[in-house]
């Protein structure tokens, strides 16, 4: 079957900076796929691409094997490509219904008449927050009541409902909890049982190991390799991702610190 | 206003629904609560009870008195209302008072000096305030600086020109003479009409307000600016509660980026509700123009704070997102009868100032109290 999504030997730089270089991976319906590296990897560069944002320097990017460029964040929603920002996805003021809708209000009624068709919103949102686990008490409540866990999820219910076929999640569990984390990877699970091809953006291995099927380890803007879950061990993941050896170089350290104090004294 | 719309459709929820065992019930104190026009209503009913008590027996509450203090009311009313979406939407619009003095002139000018039918000139005024209000918007959409700035440098320069252009041509400050000017125009009674004659008549006959010597009631006509202030509350209500175009202004004010993301035209949004503003602005210009009957570069001085204040104390937040129409009616409300009413007692009507920003400071702490009440999170 043809991939989703697919990115053959992307690129982007920006002057003199390369942030990308010759990234390839491919996404099919049904299939979590985690994007790990540290900061500075290129992982928000990669999701610009991905949603619309900037176009690559050099490469393709395919979408059901034909080669795309989207013109906007826009057009590649519309092409069913939905990206789900970490903290940029609802307005916490609003009630839940309303966030839900946020931009593609349903409407009843006729010319000067015409107006939000509360009962369908509300209705909806509640259902579809239910599909994805979460009993929505209110859909009148203001998001900023839900938890951190909940409002991603919310995000993502939207995009579902929406129509994404693709979902993008831009480091959804890095600011929660372990609670609220393990509540937004219930949502990844679900959305792939939908059928969803899902893009998992994060650095923290252990959020991304119980949920993907195929990792793509990143580091300064290369891809060190795709890799089946079940092919790679955890430790070598950390050990290929660059804070890794830093850690264990971290470690040296504050060992030869201890050594140099206990000397001291 | 975005909080409560939930409780109307409580009773569709079909039997049968699983329900959260977290949930509470949500009691009725705690809905109103949620309500973020409480405090202004509050704080009305507060107002009206102490003049009642200390006012009394002055006038404030007769029929004349009542139009008296709906009038202020209604003609800062309009202002606030526009002002209320406006800031809804997370934009100030500080030009707000310059605009008023420059639409009184363009109404003064063409028609007392070229002899323009009146009707042409408020036409010519709205479509300068379409015209400043999308210089606005469009100035905070481009250069992304705070509105606060951008609408400072409006303020000033609109009355940089009113003042320039009126002494230029007329060689003085103000324009009088317009009354004569609107007798038999057709649009003027819009601005400057008075209605509900025969009903005053009505009341007076049965005792239900006072009578003056003549015979006549002693107020013969409501003014209209109080129809177009009850009708813009309402319109403005029905339009964040109801329409497509008030989420978007919700989502806009809340959280910009958010907004873009979800492809809401956060320009175009802005755009417009600073379109809005000058038009208030506008009407409120022409019905003071055409009732007073003359124009002023000086008019409208500090209306743009004092539409701020109503609008604040109506319970919708400085920095956007929330907020209410029916909260800045109560605002306005507040003003007029505060104003009035100081009047009325007879205290030195220097010290209204002092009491509307004591006002201003008491119901933002209150309404801010209330709404983390409200958006309690477990």
């Amino acid at each position: 079957m043809a991939p989703l999504i697919e990115l053959r030997e992307v690129s982007k730089y920006f002057g003199s900076v390369i942030a990308l270089n010759g990234v390839s991976f491919a996404v099919q319906a049904g299939e979590v796929h985690c994007l790990l590296g540290d900061n500075g990897a290129g992982k928000s560069t990669l999701i610009k691409i991905l949603s619309g944002v900037h176009p690559p320097s050099t490469g393709e990017i395919r979408v059901q094997d034909r080669p795309l460029l989207f013109a906007s964040p826009r057009d590649a929603l519309d092409r069913g490509i939905a990206t789900v920002y970490q903290d940029l996805a609802t307005v916490p003021l609003m009630s839940v219904a309303r966030n839900f809708f946020a931009g593609r209000e349903p409407e009843i009624g006729w010319g000067p008449l015409k107006r939000l068709d509360w009962p369908l919103m509300e209705r909806v949102a509640r259902e579809e927050m239910g599909r994805m686990g979460i009993d929505i008490r209110d859909p009148g409540q203001p998001v900023g009541t839900l938890s951190g866990g909940e409002r991603q999820c919310l995000a993502i219910a939207r995009a579902v409902h929406f129509g994404a076929k693709v979902l993008i999640l831009d480091e959804p569990t890095s600011a929660l909890g372990v609670h609220q984390a393990a509540v937004v990877l219930r949502i990844i699970v679900q959305a792939r049982a939908r059928g969803l091809g899902v893009i998992f953006i994060t650095h923290n291995v252990h959020h991304a190991f119980p949920v993907a099927d195929t990792i793509t380890l990143l580091n300064r803007g290369r891809s060190l390799g795709t890799f089946a879950k079940d092919e790679i061990a955890r430790e070598r993941v950390l050990e290929m991702m660059a804070g890794g050896k830093e850690l264990v170089d971290l470690e040296a350290e504050l060992a030869a610190l201890r050594r140099s104090g206990a000397s001291l004294q | 206003m975005a909080v409560s719309e939930g409780s109307q459709h409580k009773s569709e929820e079909r039997p049968g629904e699983r329900r959260d065992e977290r949930v509470r019930e949500i009691g009725f104190a705690r809905q109103v609560l949620r309500r973020p026009e409480l405090g202004a209503a509050a704080g009305c009913v507060l107002v009206l009870l102490f003049f009642a008590v200390f006012a009394g027996d002055s006038g404030l509450f007769s029929a004349r008195g009542t139009v008296n203090f709906l009038e202020v009311s209604a003609q800062l009313g309009i202002l606030a209302v526009a002002v209320c979406l406006l800031m809804i939407g997370g934009e100030f619009d500080l030009s707000l008072g310059s605009m008023i003095a420059f639409a009184g002139v363009i109404i003064a000018i063409p028609s007392t000096v070229l002899g323009w039918p009146i009707w042409s000139c408020v036409l010519l005024a709205f479509a300068a305030a379409i015209v400043v209000g999308y210089i606005n918007g469009w100035l905070v959409v481009k250069t992304g600086l705070p509105s606060f700035i951008v609408t400072l440098a409006t303020l000033f320069v609109l009355r940089g020109i009113t003042l320039g252009l009126t002494r230029l041509i007329t060689g003085r400050t103000q324009i009088p003479g317009i009354r004569e000017l609107t007798e038999g125009d057709w649009l003027a009674p819009l601005f400057s009409g008075q209605f509900g004659g025969g009903v005053l008549v009505w009341l007076a006959d049965h005792g239900l307000i006072d009578k003056r010597p003549d015979g006549l009631p002693s107020v013969q006509g409501i003014p209209v600016s109080i129809l177009w202030w009850l009708g813009l509350t309402a319109l403005a209500t029905w339009i964040l509660l109801r329409t497509r175009f008030g989420n978007w202004i919700f989502t806009v004010g809340g959280d910009a980026n958010a907004a873009r993301n979800v492809g809401v035209p956060v320009a175009s949004v802005k755009i417009r509700l600073f379109i809005l503003s000058a038009c208030a602005a506008t009407l409120f210009a022409a019905i003071q123009v055409l009732s007073v009957g003359s124009a002023d570069t000086s008019r409208g001085l500090q209306k743009e704070f004092e539409a701020i204040i109503a609008v604040v104390i109506g319970g919708t937040l400085l920095s956007g997102g929330y907020g209410s129409a029916i909260g800045a009616m109560f605002g306005a409300l507040i003003f007029g009868v505060v104003q009035m009413g100081i009047f009325y007692t007879g205290i030195d009507t220097d010290w209204f100032k002092a009491f509307m920003g004591a006002m201003l400071l008491a119901a933002v702490l209150f309404n801010d109290y209330t709404r983390r009440k409200a958006s309690e999170t477990r």
